[in-house]
Parts: C-alpha cells; structure tokens; sequence
C-alpha cells in the first residue's frame, strides 16, 4: 500500500530527533487522532534554514512525510520553505494512499507552525504566512462535512 | 530466508492438514452438485450431511438446525436481520452490545435507519457485559438480543449462559456470533440455552468462505437467499461443497484436542503477557485476565501508534494485528478499546497477538525482543513521550 520512498523515510527517518533551543518549534495534529508532528527549526540570520529535526507519533505516511518535509526544508529561505505544500511532500515520496493524505497536510501545517513561531520570537512578519490552526484535524473532519 | 512468525490467528489461521486433505475429493473428483438426483452426486450430498452433524456436536446442536451460509458475517447478518424481520409486528426492539463485531454493529445501524430501536449494551473496563443493565434494557417489544461469545480484539468472554438464562425467562431470542469462541472452548446450545449462533470455518484451521447459523428448531426466521431448495429453503445457492467438507473436519478435528490444545495456547498466552508487562513499561493488558480466550493477547502501549508498530515487527517476519484507526482508513481508534475506557491517544498504540497450536514459546521469544526494541524506536520518535519525560523531570525536580 506505500511507495518503496514511502517505506524508505519510515524505515530510516532522517533528521528524527529535537534541536536545542531551536529558532522555531511548532506541533500539530491531535493525539485524538492518532498524528502529532512536532518540527524543530534552526534559521540563521539571513533566513535560511540551516537545520530541521521531527518528532512524530503517529502511522507510516505520518512518519515518513515527517521525514521527507524537513529534507525539503533544510538549505531553504523561509520563503521558499513555504512553498513546501503537501503536495510537494506528497510528490516527493511518490504518492501516499488515500486515507493517508491527511499526513501530508499535517506535514505542510508542522512546517508553517514552526516557521509561524520563529516569525513570533524574531518579531518579524513572514508574508504569505498565517497563524496555523490549533487542530487540523478538526479543520479537515469541518472540511468533510 | 528470514523465518515467519504467525501471530494473528484471530484473523484466520493456517489450514490444518488433515483439512485439506478431507476437501480434496470434493473438488476434482466428487464435483457433483448436492441438488442433483443421480447416485454420483449424492456422494456430495452425503459428504455435506456427514459435515453438518460434526459441526453441530461441537455445540450440542441436531444436524438439521445447522444453515451453512458464506461465512461468519454473512450468519450474523441472517441472524438479526431476520429476526427483526419476524418481530416486527412485536416492535423488533434489539438489544446488542458496544463491542460486538461490525457484522453485528452495522447491521444494528442498518436497522435503526429502518425504524427500529437498538439498546448498545455499556462493558466494564475488562469488557464484560453488565448483566442488569441487560435486564433493565429488556422491554416488551424486545425482539432479540444478541451478545457475542468472546470478542475479537480484547479476547474477552461474556457470561453466555446467564445471557440465555434471561433471555429465555422473557421469552426473547438469543443470538450469539460466536466466531472466535467455536471450536475454541465449550459451547452448548442447550446448556447456554442459545436459539441462534454464528461460526465461522477459517477460524479453526478451516477453510474461508464458510460459516453456519445455527437456528433453533422451531424458530421462526425469514429465509436469506431465495431461489432453491439448499438449506431447506432458507439460504438458497450450490453448496460449497469442499468448504462444507472441510468445516466438518475442521470442527470434528477441534473437538478432539479442543481442551488439551485450549491449555497448551493458554499456558503461552500468559508467558507472553508476564513477559510484556515485566518487560515493557507503560504496557496496558486489555481484556480480561481470566474469562479470555486462550489465544488471545492484546496490549496498549503508550505513547506511539499502532500501524507503526505493525510496520516495524513486519520488518522483523512478524504478522500481527493491531485494531488501529489507521488500517482500517479510519480516524477513530477501535470502538471496543474505546468501550472499554481507554482514551483515544492510547488506543491507538494497540497491538494484537493470537496464538496458534503451533506457536511455540522460543517463537514468542524473538516477537518479545522485536516488540521491545520496535516500542524503543518509536517511543524515541514521539513527541507525546518527549513531553512526558521533560513533564515528569520537572516533577522529580520538584520534589527533591
């Protein structure tokens, strides 16, 4: 049911773990449903991120899209890091099943809740950037209905 | 070649030998259709009839009460649709339980669309019906009650027959989907005063694509497939006559070692618990201790999710189960764990094991091992452990 890129990023996460005291930090999801996605930034001063870490609880698309979006990040401007949609991740692995689209989404909102923070702590306005929602599950389960 | 390890015997198990050696005949040799006049058919027609009787030992049951039908689902749909059906002048009320299977559930939702009403039976934390909330339910439309044997995730078994004690006393029907408990332990259609229970083949070194409904004589219930004469006239349809064949050699098969082999899996049951719960930390036994079926281990562990783990003792040769949202395309985690109180964010870090007559304990062994060092991996990767440990820090720091 997962592409063989999909199986790689779960079998051999890269970047998995936490930066100490990172430029921006931010977690999404619910344990509710089962994804939490926390993303670890480092920026330095001309915007560029130098580093992203993750930590995830959740299925193998959760994962492993975890893992594909902060090696999308990584080397970027803030604002090319926000042109890492879901659906950039989701090329990027080669597909993801239906039901787990929704992992991908998660991905783009980890990326904007950590970049949202950093925005926050520097004091700084990132264009095209707006405030992540508390729980995007509930927004998509709102979306459905 | 890396070893398999089979440990979702819940879902279906392997065929045993002498199973397959009983079907055979039925498929190249004596292929004639049961219905059929001529003595080369009746070979199959008898082949049938011998089936039906060793199925219907293993419950106490007479051969001509027992309806071979497509499978376990396929029984209990037959079951509740039709006795809502015949019931329906009476109101058709049913009374079910929260964890049943989804064969049960959603024909019980199908039904409510329809005008019916349906009481969900709460369980308590080890999942066991509650015996008076099941009397207060009953009323004087109730059609049915339907209770599974043993449960299919937690591997709990319910009270059966105080369940068919009441429900004769009001004069109501009693069903029981007793998938996961036929051929495993005792049951007794007389003692346990049940008037319609479910089985499935597969789940007993049996074939797939074969069940029973066994109907209480006398009981009036409304025919499931129309067009011929098979089953009396109630499941219409050619016999599966290999399938049949090989359900009777499943259930006669059974009821020779079911006690010996209920104690050999059981012995292994509870090492593999102990070894978990010593082993493990923040590991949660579900079900209950005792009333379980004796193939049946099913854990929580806090902090990650299900299919991971899953994917990780895969990894390894290990097939296992975990009743996880995921899987199923489905957000919610299982409805049992949920019932039987979990909260949402430890349901989904479920995982299920069954054991086999052939699992052995050096088998139970190596999963051990993979299910340590799988939970380590991803207790490491999740952020839901990250902040209990940076919690619980604070607190020991706290206190000293």
């Amino acid at each position: 049911m997962y592409s063989e890129k999909v199986m790689d990023h779960f079998k051999n996460p890269r970047n998995m773990g936490e930066i100490e005291q990172p430029k921006g930090v931010g977690t999404v999801g619910n344990a509710k449903c089962g994804d939490i996605m926390r993303m670890y930034l480092d920026i330095d001063k001309d915007g560029v991120i130098r580093d992203a870490k993750f930590k995830t609880f959740g299925c193998g698309a959760a994962v492993a899209t975890s893992s594909m979006a902060t090696e999308l990040v990584i080397g970027k401007t803030v604002q090319e890091a926000l042109l890492v949609t879901n659906k950039a991740v989701m090329e990027a692995l080669d597909g993801l099943p239906p039901v787990k689209v929704h992992c991908s989404l998660l991905a783009e909102e980890a990326i904007h809740a950590a970049l949202w923070d950093y925005a926050k702590k520097e004091g700084i306005v990132i264009e095209g950037l707006k405030e992540p929602v508390e729980d995007i599950e509930e927004r998509e389960m709102e979306d459905d209905l | 070649m890396r070893e398999q390890i089979y440990l979702d015997n819940a879902a279906t198990t392997r065929m045993a030998p002498e199973v397959f050696a009983a079907m055979q005949p039925y498929f190249m040799e004596s292929y004639g259709n049961p219905s059929s006049i001529y003595a080369f058919a009746q070979k199959s027609g008898a082949a049938v009839e011998r089936a039906r009787e060793e199925v219907a030992a293993l419950i106490g049951a007479r051969a001509d009460e027992i309806y071979f039908t497509g499978g376990g689902s396929e029984a209990d749909n037959w079951a509740i649709l039709g006795a809502a059906e015949a019931n329906a002048k009476k109101g058709g009320h049913i009374i079910t339980s929260c964890i049943e299977h989804h064969a049960v559930l959603h024909t019980c939702a199908y039904l409510e669309k329809r005008g019916h009403a349906v009481t969900y039976l709460d369980v308590d934390e080890n999942g066991t019906v509650d015996l008076s909330q099941l009397k207060q339910a009953i009323r004087p439309d109730t059609a049915l009650i339907s209770i599974m044997a043993a449960n299919n995730e937690i591997g709990t078994v319910q009270p059966i027959a105080e369940i068919g004690r009441i429900a004769r006393e009001h004069g109501i029907l009693f069903h029981t989907d007793a998938v996961q408990a036929y051929g495993h332990m005792p049951l007794n259609v007389e003692e346990m005063k049940i008037d319609l229970l479910s089985a499935s083949a597969h789940k007993i070194y049996g074939p797939k694509g074969v069940g029973f409904l066994y109907i209480r004589k006398k009981t009036n219930l409304p025919s499931l497939i129309h067009g011929g004469a098979q089953e009396r006239g109630k499941r219409a349809g050619t016999l599966n006559v290999p399938g049949i064949v090989g359900f009777g050699a499943a259930a006669k098969r059974a009821a020779e070692r079911m006690e010996a082999s209920w104690n050999q899996t059981k012995e292994l049951r509870d090492y593999l618990i102990r070894r978990i719960e010593s082993e493990i930390p923040f590991s949660v036994l579900n079900g209950h201790r005792t009333e379980r079926l004796a193939n049946n281990v099913h854990f929580c562990f806090r902090f990650i999710e299900g299919e991971s783990m899953l994917m990780l003792l895969d990894e390894e040769g290990i097939c296992a189960s975990s009743g996880s949202a995921c899987t199923s395309g489905s957000l919610d985690p299982s409805h049992v764990l949920l019932s039987i109180g979990r909260p949402h964010e430890i349901a989904h870090g479920s995982l299920r094991l069954t054991l086999s007559e052939e699992t052995t304990r050096r088998e139970l062994d190596v999963t051990v091992e993979a299910l340590k060092k799988a939970v380590e991996r991803l207790r490491a990767m999740s952020p839901l452990y990250e902040d209990y440990r940076k919690t619980n820090a604070q607190e020991e720091a706290y206190v000293q």
